[in-house]
């Protein structure tokens, strides 16, 4: 694809403090190369607020590679922008042309309150995990690999629940808010193989019960999560995480 | 885990919402399908025989009293649960293109929900209440078929029933196969076909109550 530089117009989110309401600031970047990602494009427009004397842009980010799922930015009305199975971090300037207007907000949702202009607190999401996103072993040797068989399948399917990366993209894109995305994959991921049985039960109703308890919303199944998930997670993990939590709700018998 | 903490987490109100759900829509087969009886053109004879069944027959009589507990659980909480939602959400995105990822229609299940509701109570309005009423006062004379074509010489009754119609539609359209995932089949056999099934469903079942009123307005059926 060919090289080329572009004059932007960005309208971003500044909000001081979690307290203070926020609202979107215009600014103009120039001779943005189309090789950027749209974080160095950031970089480059915080450069330029640095030399003018004005507070930066905060923003989320770490890898930049696509796997630690901090780079959380809501790109014209998008989660991650308008690439599909992307992350912001890898989404490239070449999605952009000359002259282009650009809105670039925080994740929307009661669950991650912003923090600061484009940075949002999903601790509630780290406090789902503690409820349940675990199994219990002891450590020491590493078991053989292929002491416990497993069938392909499941294993595939663990697999590719794991590939999650606690990014948030599946509640900010849902109107509902919900979580159910980001849980159907945690739960799916250890309860498919032999060493998530022991706390299968356990661990799906505690962590509906913390993701109900965070203000996550309800699904309504628009399946906008699956379409936004940078990591293509599929909601048939939200069907397994429903019937999981069916046969464990009400087949339990504590009170 | 007790009744009360299942059937008040999120899951559990979706499962509620997907049972009562699936259950009204039987019973639209069932509905669709005794009313269809007017299109036998036999001046409402076979109609009436069986709607006086349903609203004698005892049996009839006491499943009505769990399509009502169906549609009002159904209902409320799906309006709390869209309340809910929304609260999710308290501050809105300044631009947002939601059509990118997913359909009018599945997100507009509170709307088309309400619509219907409005939908439902005009109706009953219209041949409930007649009814229950020739019911209980022992009227033998009362003519459902009649009652019918009475209503439909309106034609912004047409035009109403026909907007509830389009609301079904869509509710259906989304609401069939949303209650499997709900209940957590998704799969790459039967998923495709309960869509299909679904699509089937909706297309045939608004089919056939769209053309009861135009049927009984051009006089097509008397
Ligand atoms: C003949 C009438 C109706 C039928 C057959 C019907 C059917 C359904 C079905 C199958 C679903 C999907 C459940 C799921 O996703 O698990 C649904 C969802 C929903 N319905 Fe209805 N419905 C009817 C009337 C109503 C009424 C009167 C209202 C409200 C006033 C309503 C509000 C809703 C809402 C808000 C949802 C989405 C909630 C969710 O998915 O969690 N519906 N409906
Ligand atoms: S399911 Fe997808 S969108 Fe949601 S947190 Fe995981 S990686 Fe991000
Ligand atoms: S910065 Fe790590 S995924 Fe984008």
């Amino acid at each position: 694809m060919e090289h080329y530089h572009m004059n932007l117009t960005l309208k971003v989110w500044r909000q001081k403090n979690a307290k203070m309401k926020g609202n979107l600031e215009t600014y103009k970047v120039k001779d943005i190369s189309s090789e950027m990602s749209f974080l160095e494009m950031f970089d480059v427009l915080n450069e330029q607020l640095i030399i003018e004397g004005k507070e930066p842009i905060a923003f989320d980010h770490d890898c930049r590679e696509g796997i630690c799922g901090m780079c959380s930015m809501y790109i014209n009305g998008q989660a991650h922008g308008p690439w599909q199975n992307n992350t912001t971090c890898q989404l490239h300037m070449r999605a952009f042309k000359d002259g282009d207007t650009i809105v670039v907000e925080p994740w929307r949702s009661s669950a991650f309150p912003v923090l600061k202009d484009l940075v949002v607190d999903r601790s509630s999401f780290d406090r789902i995990i503690q409820a349940g996103g675990y199994i219990s072993v002891n450590t020491g040797n590493a078991v053989d690999a292929n002491a416990m068989p497993i069938d392909k399948k499941d294993a595939d399917n663990a697999f590719m629940a794991a590939a999650c990366i606690g990014c948030g993209a599946c509640v900010a894109t849902c109107k509902n808010g919900s979580a159910m995305l980001f849980v159907g994959a945690k739960v799916s991921q250890l309860s498919l193989l032999p060493q998530g049985e022991p706390e299968r039960e356990s661990r799906v109703l505690n962590m509906v019960a913390q993701m109900d308890k965070e203000g996550f919303g309800n699904c309504t199944n628009t399946y906008a999560c699956e379409a936004e998930c940078p990591k293509g997670i599929s909601i048939a993990n939200i069907a397994r995480l429903n019937s999981e939590f069916l046969i464990a709700g009400l087949s339990n018998e504590e009170n | 885990m007790t009744f009360k903490h299942f059937f008040t987490s999120s899951i559990g109100k979706k499962f509620s919402m997907a049972f009562t759900g699936l259950f009204l829509i039987l019973f639209l087969i069932v509905h669709a399908g005794i009313n269809s009886c007017i299109f036998l053109n036999d001046h409402g004879i076979t109609f009436n025989k069986v709607a006086r069944f349903m609203s004698h027959n005892w049996i009839m009589r006491f499943m009505e009293i769990g399509l009502f507990a169906g549609l009002i659980l159904h209902a409320v909480q799906g309006l709390l649960l869209w309340k809910q939602n929304n609260k999710a959400r308290p501050v809105a995105y300044q631009y947002n293109q939601p059509s990118k990822n997913s359909s009018w229609y599945s997100r507009s299940m509170g709307i088309l929900g309400t619509l219907l509701l409005l939908f439902i109570i005009l109706h009953l309005s219209h041949f409930y209440v007649g009814t229950k009423i020739a019911l209980y006062s022992g009227d033998t004379t009362h003519n459902l078929f009649k009652e019918m074509d009475d209503v439909f010489k309106n034609l912004w009754i047409i035009v109403l029933y026909l907007c509830g119609v389009i609301a079904l539609f869509w509710h259906l359209y989304h609401g069939f196969q949303s209650a499997f995932q709900t209940f957590g089949i998704h799969h790459k056999k039967y998923t495709p076909l309960i869509k299909m099934l679904g699509t089937g469903y909706a297309i045939i079942i608004c089919l056939l109550f769209a053309l009861m009123p135009i049927a009984m307005y051009l006089n097509w059926i008397q």
